[in-house]
């Protein structure tokens, strides 16, 4: 195999019969070079990339270059081992993301590394706090996630909880992890234990990786977490000291890059997990608690629409996504829920039509109300709901939910303004709100 | 002395690490600089992973089964979140790059046309993110030296890592500030076959990289490692030897320690083989035999709950003892696995008691109960009992060695001369790509602007500086001065008005001198001297000011204020100056009439005590004479 390699390196490759992993020698301006081919991640399609016996790789031009095939490499591809059945207190779900899975730089494939065996070698501490198994369910990047594959997760979710597993750990990309947070949460209207889902924001491939102790964590929540809700379990600072269970419906991913990216938004975490003690501290008591049955309505309506209001945004947009066959649309409006009053009339003609149109703020911080400016009762009027505290992105998974159990638009707007699993907190206290620390 | 080495097979190579001094660090756009003032700390945790190969390094994963814990201190004025591995790395740092390829030219060696930054793992904490990163840029090449041609293997940009603050039992505090900051370590071949020559292959180098004007300098700024075998010996890693004087002498210890090791190996091999040794070698608990024991060592691991352990070492009688180093015993090399791997204190070996509290009576009683004849030796270790398991499989597998020579290790420089285990020497497996950044691709574009960089060599350095009108002697000096970019640019700020000599023999000999006298030249910062250098260039102070001024400034005790000084040296007006002829000359009047000619002289010698450093002599006495013409006139 030859992974990387066009043009031009790849046809005199070709010609030598060379392929990635065999020991291939370069004679260049006197300087002769041996070392393993590796596979190419170069713009130039002239570059071989050559790992030297020091283990250092480097580039050289196949220009004014004579290369020579030394020796065939052993095949390095290490087997996928079939999971077998096997009875676990936490059953671990992997459906892709950095946590769940290592380049494998032979083939230059992402592969999903969370089987049983790999997870144990992977982390031994785990062996201590669970009888685990693992499930490969898909291993696809968090942005290309979609509905589809929320239903085959909760799925997944209900046979593992009917096998006897008394919590879940789903892996998952994070970019995407709330979207699928919320799904689960809406879907899943019994849970017998938690649903903990994991990330990393460091690739568990390097040393300094957040995978191994987000890891744990979610495994002890899953086991002995008390509260049977869907929840993100993710490092809680920068530093390695603790990690925070948030509600999944509460949650945000807050920073691009952080380990401590995930915060709760109006609200605060359900627990805090001492990895290192293996200890769980509730923060809270309002919790769902465990029951004995599992049962979901895993289906999603997917013609809705974020909208994400800002100055000079034209009113037809409106008119033509209702005319595009959407059934509901969730606006990221201003401050306490607003759009320019343009936007009056289009929202009207849009519940005549049957489209739902629901309220949220860009601020994320804080709740819409739309009763204390004009602006805000004119859309009211015009038939658009305000959405209390919801995140904007977790009302519109909700609005999907909505929309593929009901019809009756006075009932959709009855289930999107009622709290189902906490996603709407009507008390916020002075302390739900962060303050940027800086001299 | 080097022919000795020659018989003995001594093969060194050097590996020559030096900061840059770059506008940014490596990989983000935080300033190359140090800072104290902290305000923030993180706490991490590291563990090895698997290389890209399927493989995890040796070395790595024996930092990770220590444990530690690391604290970072976070500047906020040299560190960003790419220190705190917060933010995927930028791309890399082009200055860096074209240094490299700089020196690459100048060494003769061949850039390589993609580089491709690796990540190489280190888990001692002192990266953020488990491994350092670096880059070839550079292979091939070669350094004339006078023994002998020298090849260089590889020159790489790597990142530096972070500054080691404390060291304690479960943590290490180390400070972000450092780690990003390029550095260009040069690695040459096994070429080198005496001390003396490491040394100056060392030099050369050096001076090279401050030959392009763009390195750091100062303590901690270049770091050398030696990698050093002799024929039968194996390849030993001595890393962070800081001072260049220090090479010649951890070279020869190091032969001398692979010498003793291979004569060991003799010494066993002819008493028994290494399955027998094996087959022997057998520990028991002794805790009861030192219930009512003297040594405290003992007694206080005892009370905190803590066994001893005794070890037969068969066929070893007299080979603990064997020194392999000045003041370093092939006991000690045991000691240092045990302390580092095990985490025990030490141990105590037959061939150092009695000793430490530790009595005869107690000696014959472990040799009985662990049946030691006289080939054999006893190793006592006292301790908890999970480290004293570990300790006793740490100590079989050493001895265990010595059957075969000399281990892979990496060890650490003392300051004596002297080196220590620091841990197995770490393999290729330690390198994967690092995947965040992007290759750069060296184009013809990239290559001609190195050349521009590209240090000269000494001898057209030299030239440059004797053209200046250095004399050789001064000249030589400023080429060999870590200060010789300060004296560039304060040629070119002040040379005009300013005689280069000058500004060469103040950096060079002013400042020896201030020294010799007591001064604390580290007050003496190239600011302070550039100031100095610019009072000259204005005209306000006599360049005869500049040795009393520093002397001044540097003197211990006080802080004085170099604004406050250097008034008082100011150069004093010819009104001044005539003022004070005339109160000397009507003071000595009497005097001067009768000494006639010498009348000069004895004037002279008086205002200069009075005006010293704050005016040119050759104007003094063309005013004197002016005066005493007008008086006799």
């Amino acid at each position: 195999m030859l992974e990387g390699y066009r043009g031009k390196a790849l046809e005199l490759l070709e010609k030598i019969g060379a392929e990635v992993g065999d020991v291939v020698e370069i004679v260049k301006n006197g300087l002769t070079v041996r070392g393993l081919l590796m596979p190419s991640y170069s713009k130039d399609d002239s570059i071989l990339v050559v790992k030297l016996d020091n283990g250092y790789n480097a580039g050289f031009s196949i220009e004014n270059a004579t290369l020579r095939l030394i020796s065939k490499g052993k095949s390095r591809i290490h087997p996928v081992t079939s999971e077998e059945k096997r009875r676990s207190e936490v059953k671990i779900i992997s459906t892709g993301g950095t946590i769940a899975s290592r380049v494998e730089y032979e083939t230059g494939a992402v592969r999903p590394a969370l089987s049983t065996e790999e997870i144990l070698m992977f982390a031994p501490e785990i062996k201590e706090i669970a009888e685990v198994s693992a499930e490969i369910l898909f291993s696809i990047l968090s942005e290309n996630m979609r509905p589809e594959y929320w239903i085959k997760i909760i799925q997944s979710v209900v046979s593992a909880f009917k096998e006897g597993n008394s919590g879940i750990v789903i892996a998952h990309g994070t970019d995407t992890m709330s979207f699928t947070a919320s799904a689960l949460a809406f879907a899943l209207k019994k849970l017998p234990g938690p649903v903990v889902m994991v990330g990393s924001q460091r690739s568990s491939d390097r040393p300094s990786s957040d995978s191994t102790i987000n890891l744990i964590s979610s495994i002890l929540l899953a086991k002995h977490g008390e509260f049977a809700e869907v929840a993100v379990a993710m490092h809680g600072e920068s530093s390695d000291s603790h990690v925070l269970a948030h509600r999944g419906v509460k949650v945000r991913k807050m920073h691009t890059s952080r380990r401590d990216a995930f915060q709760s938004i109006n609200d605060i975490p359900l627990a805090k997990v001492f990895w290192r003690e293996k200890r769980i501290k509730m923060l809270r008591t309002d919790f769902i608690k465990r029951s004995d049955e599992v049962e979901a309505s895993p289906k999603f309506e997917e013609k809705v629409f974020l909208l994400k209001f800002y100055p000079g945004l034209r009113p037809e947009i409106v008119d033509y996504l209702v005319s595009s066959g959407v059934r509901g649309i969730i606006v990221e409006g201003t401050g306490l829920g607003h759009t320019s009053d343009q936007f009056v009339d289009v929202f009207r003609r849009a519940e005549k039509e049957g489209v739902f149109v629901g309220m949220t703020s860009q601020c994320l911080f804080g709740r819409v109300n739309m009763n204390v400016y004009t602006t805000g009762r004119l859309l009211q009027q015009a038939g658009v709901t305000p959405l209390e505290d919801m995140l904007p992105e977790v009302a519109l998974v909700k609005l999907m939910w909505v929309l593929a159990h009901e019809t009756d638009l006075a009932e959709v707007r009855r289930l999107m303004q009622s709290n189902l699993v906490g996603e709407i907190n009507l008390r916020h206290t002075i302390d739900l709100f962060p303050r940027w620390k800086y001299e | 002395m080097s022919d000795d080495y020659r018989k003995l097979g001594l093969k060194v190579g050097l590996e020559v690490h030096q900061q840059l001094n770059t506008k940014h660090k490596l990989f983000c756009q935080c300033p190359t600089e140090l800072d104290e003032k902290v305000g923030n700390s993180l706490e991490r945790y590291l563990k090895p992973v698997m290389s890209e190969l399927g493989e995890i390094d040796v070395a790595a994963y024996f930092e990770w089964e220590k444990g530690k814990k690391f604290v970072y201190d976070v500047p906020l004025n040299s560190s960003c979140l790419v220190e705190c591995d917060e933010e995927p790395p930028h791309p890399m740092n082009l200055e860096a790059i074209m240094i490299g390829l700089a020196i690459t030219i100048a060494l003769h060696g061949n850039p390589v046309d993609e580089v491709l930054v690796m990540r190489k793992t280190v888990i001692d904490g002192s990266n953020t993110s488990g491994f350092q990163r670096t880059a070839i840029v550079g292979l091939g090449g070669y350094l004339d030296d006078v023994e002998g041609r020298i090849s260089i293997q590889t020159i790489a940009i790597e990142e530096d890592a972070a500054r080691k603050i404390e060291e304690l039992k479960d943590t290490v505090r180390y400070n972000l500030d450092r780690l990003g900051i390029p550095l260009i370590e040069i690695s040459t071949g096994p070429d080198i076959s005496s001390p003396e020559q490491a040394k100056r292959v060392a030099l050369e180098i050096g001076q090279m990289l401050r030959l392009t004007g763009k390195v750091k300098r100062g303590l901690g700024t270049i770091r050398q490692d030696l990698n050093v075998s002799i024929s039968g010996g194996v390849k030993t890693e001595i890393k962070g030897v800081q001072d260049l004087d220090l090479i010649p002498k951890i070279i020869e210890n190091e032969a001398k320690r692979q010498r003793s090791l291979l004569e060991i190996r003799e010494a066993l091999r002819s008493r028994l083989d290494k399955e027998t040794f094996l087959e022997n070698f057998m520990f028991k608990e002794l805790t009861d035999l030192f219930r009512e024991t003297k040594s405290r060592v003992i007694l206080s691991e005892l009370n905190r709950g803590g066994q001893v352990i005794g070890i037969k070492a068969p066929g070893f009688a007299g080979i603990l003892g064997k020194e392999v180093m000045p003041g370093r015993r092939f006991g000690t090399e045991v000691s240092d696995y045990v302390k580092s791997l095990a985490g025990l204190g030490g141990i105590f070996h037959s061939d150092e008691l009695p000793n430490y509290g530790i009595t005869e009576t107690e000696i014959s009683k472990v040799r009985e109960t662990l049946g030691i004849h006289e080939r054999d030796a006893f190793i006592l270790i006292v301790g908890q009992r999970e480290k004293l398991e570990k300790a006793v499989s740490v100590i079989r597998d050493r001895l265990a060695h010595a059957f075969e020579g000399v281990p892979k290790e990496t060890r650490a420089a003392n300051e004596d001369g002297t080196s220590k285990f620091m841990r197995p020497q770490p393999g290729s497996a330690r390198m994967y790509p690092e995947t965040d950044i992007p290759s750069i691709r060296i184009t013809t574009d990239l290559l001609r602007e190195a050349e521009t960089i590209a240090p000269p060599t000494p001898e057209e350095k030299l030239d440059s500086l004797l053209k200046l009108g250095l004399n050789e002697e001064l000249a030589k000096q400023v080429l060999n001065s870590p200060r010789l970019e300060l004296f560039e640019k304060l040629v070119t700020k002040f040379g005009q008005k300013v005689p280069p000599t000058l500004i060469a023999s103040t950096l060079e000999n002013t400042l020896k001198y201030v020294k010799s006298q007591g001064g604390d030249i580290n007050r003496v910062t190239d600011s302070v001297i550039e100031k100095i250098l610019e009072e000259v260039y204005e005209g306000r102070i006599s360049k005869d000011s500049i040795p009393s001024i520093l002397l001044d400034y540097c003197s211990p005790g006080e802080n004085r204020n170099l604004r406050e000084i250097i008034v008082k040296y100011t150069q004093l007006s010819d009104d001044e100056l005539l003022a004070i002829i005339s109160a000397v000359v009507k003071e000595s009047e009497q005097e001067l009439r009768v000494k006639g000619e010498k009348a000069f002289g004895i004037v002279m010698g008086r205002v200069m005590d009075k005006v010293r450093g704050r005016a040119e002599g050759r104007r003094v006495a063309e005013l004197i004479r002016r005066v005493l013409k007008e008086k006799s006139g």
